[in-house]
């Protein structure tokens, strides 16, 4: 069970002088329960593509398969698609519209056709997943920090009950700390709801930590598909397309270059730490 | 000398109810005290919600503070009369690069900041064009701004602000909304008139890694600062800083984890050269 | 891409009518219309078809960009001159059924053609050659005297100034809002009317939201800057009559009396 693109490909404005190609024979296939970063620039593709994942593009070439169907094939319900992949815009607190954050999150489910009960019982569910306590039900969403904000855009989506999220850039504009706790939830959405998570980052140090599968992009183009190791391997072809590893792989090729024997797939501070004091222990250089 | 002085600044955000009545306030500045050199490139830290734009608005007069004084180059940007003074002299660049250009077309927009203290037109395109060649990008001066990206946005942005001929220029989260390409962009333009023009620097933001190279780095929490030092200094202390909702580098992080393990590595690490040089000799071989 | 949609759409090359002063070409564009409404015999036409062409050639606009402008007004052209053309008393010349065509008919068809298609070709000679911004330049500055009557003329010149900035920025973020709306199962398709007006609602708010928030936002990025309305503003771009406009003047002036004379005297 998984989602499919199959030689996709999106050409903006065809046929006239502003013909663009956003997207060019794209192909992979995610699977139940993974847990994949998007990265590329702006202007990469990577906003086109994930659109399509939602049927809210119609492909210029190629197909997108759910669960081995074609969702652009006639009679195929996209609204229930869009139940089942959950996209979450950038700045999704954009969207907010209701006049208190609880009926905000049972819009996603009522459009579903969810009886009432159900729609409420989901909204709690999902108010709860990313951390919203009762107290904001009957806030006013335009009231809350801007975090809070994006936690309750972020539950709209999760109360339609997707078997996916699509998640674009959701920490933009968020400092540090409301990055990490973003970043957390989304990763139990994954270990322990076992929700399939495509996140779209610009942050290199952000999906080494989080994602199993990173696919890079550029010029419409999937570039590299693979465990980030396998991916921040190719540290100068991604610097090239103007994209950075994690400053850690930097540090770790460095020092290999230099000789000294470490893994070249270290990609987080902590496996660093672990790797150079092992090494250390083993010269005996450490009490 | 000090381009910038606040003294015991207070500002409250007061929310009213339908009858006018006080329903809510919120402290943003808290008694907060500050000095800036003339010519330094300041960097403030601090989470969503620390004061730190507050703090910013106060200085370009955009805001005035509920208690005590600030001072741009001596001049209270409370005295009525020498307000549009305080906007020259402190230019401001905000986070949201769509909503702060007018013009239709870059150059007309660099060109409204000196259209509205009245520069004879002569002089308007001799500041247009000084001012874009300043952030690079005179080769789009004719463009809308509609078509740029958004790191090129942020530059007109500042070019607006340069061709006011400003001592100093306060930015509120200039990169926030912009990708790694467009940020480094702009951070580069900024370093570039510090150094090259002599303009005062106040870089508001929360990505660790723009302020490292600063001469000075501030931390804001609760409306009042609460770190203050170089980036070594403030970077030395991991701990605090987490507290405070910050984070550090990944390379400071990684020498700080080996310090606290043992590894006698220098107090604090915040370039990539810097930590290969001090672990390379304890990782060789004998 | 939404972003590339220019308003008026201005046609960006260098031409002798692209550098005229927006206010030449504004009067220009008016007092042709008013010819066109004097025309009423071959020679005021051929007069003003005669001007046009030379306008048009001098613009350095290709044909079909303004050709292209006169398929909105397809229906608007047939409808009258189908009128003209049925409806005219006269010498009958040829009949089509209940229909007959008079000879007044077909003249008068002809020229109300004629006309419209002037109209309209005249004006977007205008918005093809000026930028939006020289526009609303050329208004303030033309309609300066109502100053004089406390009309805020500046105010409003800025104001049509932002509105053109900020549309295509709200088109797109309307269609962003839209998309974001229908991956939460919105449907904006389907329903009788009130319940697709009520199914608006979740655009319509956060758009609001997000235009009041930049306003907010581009009225403090203008105060920053010193803004302080129009007293005391110098301009980068100060329109004033070149020796080019003055010959456009007396060219206008010419082509007036020499439709005025056709019409009276022939």
């Amino acid at each position: 069970m998984s989602i499919q693109a199959i030689d996709l490909s999106y050409t903006y404005g065809q046929g006239t002088a502003f013909e663009q190609h956003a997207l060019r024979h794209v192909n992979f296939e995610i699977k139940d329960g993974e847990f994949v970063g998007l990265i590329g620039h702006t202007g990469s593709g990577k906003s086109t593509l994930i659109q399509h994942l939602n049927g809210l593009i119609r492909p210029t070439g190629g197909d997108i398969l759910y669960q081995g169907k074609s969702i652009y094939s006639d009679g195929y319900s996209l609204r229930e698609l869009r139940g089942k992949v959950g996209l979450v815009f950038q700045y999704p607190e954009h969207q907010l519209f209701e006049v208190d954050v609880f009926s905000d999150v049972c819009f996603g489910p009522r459009n579903l056709g969810c009886s009432k009960e159900e729609t409420e019982k989901r909204a709690r569910h999902a108010l709860k997943l990313v951390g919203l306590d009762e107290s904001f039900y009957s806030q006013s969403p335009f009231e809350l920090s801007g975090g809070q904000k994006r936690r309750v855009a972020i539950a709209g989506v999760l109360a339609m009950r997707p078997e996916m999220m699509i998640l674009d850039e959701p920490t933009a504009g968020l400092d540090p700390r409301g990055r990490d706790e973003i970043l957390d939830q989304i990763e139990r959405l994954n270990r322990q709801h076992g929700l399939t998570i495509l996140l779209v980052s610009h942050s290199m140090e952000d999906v080494a930590r989080y994602v199993d599968r990173l696919m890079v992009m550029n010029r419409g183009e999937k570039v590299f598909d693979g465990t980030p190791r396998e991916v921040f391997r190719h540290y100068r072809e991604l610097e090239a397309i103007g994209l950075a590893a994690p400053q850690i792989t930097y540090v770790v090729n460095e020092l290999r270059d230099q000789g000294i024997p470490l893994d070249e797939t270290i990609t987080t501070v902590e496996e660093a730490r672990d790797a150079i004091l092992g090494l250390l222990e083993k010269r005996g250089k450490l009490k | 000398m000090k381009i910038i002085k606040a003294a015991n600044l207070v500002f409250d955000y007061i929310r009213r109810n339908e009858e006018g009545e006080v329903e809510d306030v919120n402290r943003a500045l808290d008694h907060l005290n500050v000095e800036i050199e003339k010519g330094s490139f300041v960097a403030v830290l601090g989470h969503n919600g620390s004061g730190k734009s507050t703090l910013a608005k106060l200085i370009n007069g955009i805001l005035l503070p509920a208690e005590g004084t600030v001072w741009v180059s001596e001049m209270d940007t409370a005295d009525e009369e020498r307000i549009w003074d305080v906007r020259k002299t402190a230019g401001m660049v905000f986070q949201n690069p769509d909503n702060q250009i007018i013009g239709n077309i870059v150059e007309e927009d660099v060109g409204f900041g000196p259209e509205n203290i009245g520069v004879p037109t002569e002089e308007i395109w001799k500041r247009v064009d000084e001012s874009l060649r300043a952030v690079g990008m005179t080769m789009y001066r004719k463009r809308s701004p509609n078509r740029l990206s958004g790191g090129q946005k942020q530059r007109v942005a500042i070019a607006g602000v340069m061709a006011m001929k400003p001592q100093c220029i306060v930015l509120d989260e200039p990169t926030a909304m912009l990708d790694p390409n467009g940020r480094r962009d702009v951070i580069r333009t900024i370093h570039e008139l510090n150094r090259s023009e002599g303009i005062t620097i106040l870089l508001i933001t929360h990505y660790m890694e723009e302020v490292i190279d600063a001469d000075r780095v501030i931390v804001m929490d609760d409306g009042k600062i609460v770190m203050d030092g170089t980036p070594r200094e403030i970077f030395s202390r991991v701990e605090e800083l987490k507290n405070y909702r910050m984070d550090v580098p990944q390379v400071t992080e990684l020498s700080w984890e080996l310090r606290q393990r043992g590894v006698p590595l220098p107090e604090c690490i915040l370039r990539k050269e810097e930590l290969l040089e001090a672990l390379l000799p304890l990782l060789k071989e004998e | 891409m939404i972003r590339d949609i220019t308003i008026g759409q201005y046609y960006p090359v260098e031409s002798p009518v692209h550098r005229l002063d927006p206010r030449t070409k504004l009067f220009g564009t008016l007092v042709y219309i008013i010819s066109l409404f004097f025309a009423d015999n071959i020679g005021c036409y051929a007069a003003a078809t005669l001007f046009l062409g030379a306008v048009v050639h001098l613009s350095r606009v290709p044909l079909r960009f303004i050709v292209r402008g006169l398929k909105a007004i397809v229906f608007l052209l047939l409808l009258s001159v189908s009128f003209n053309l049925f409806l005219t008393d006269g010498r009958t010349l040829v009949r089509l059924g209940f229909l007959k065509i008079t000879d007044n008919g077909l003249r008068l068809a002809f020229f109300m053609g004629l006309r419209l298609m002037y109209l309209v070709i005249g004006s977007s000679i205008m918005t093809l050659t000026t930028t939006p911004n020289q526009l609303t330049d050329g208004l303030e500055k033309s309609l300066g005297f109502l100053n004089r009557l406390r009309v805020p003329v500046h105010e409003i010149s800025m104001m049509m100034s932002i509105a053109l900035r900020f549309i295509p920025i709200l088109v797109e973020e309307t269609d962003k809002i839209m998309k974001a709306q229908m991956a939460r199962g919105a449907d904006f398709e389907s329903g009788n009317l009130i319940q697709r007006a009520k199914n608006m609602i979740p655009i319509l708010v956060p758009l609001f939201v997000s235009a009041f928030r930049r306003a907010t936002d581009l009225a403090m990025a203008m105060e920053a800057r010193c803004y302080r309305g129009g007293s005391g503003r110098t301009k980068m771009k100060p329109l004033h009559y070149e020796k080019r406009d003055h010959m456009a003047y007396a060219v206008l002036a010419a082509y007036l009396i020499a439709v005025i004379a056709i019409r009276f005297f022939f």
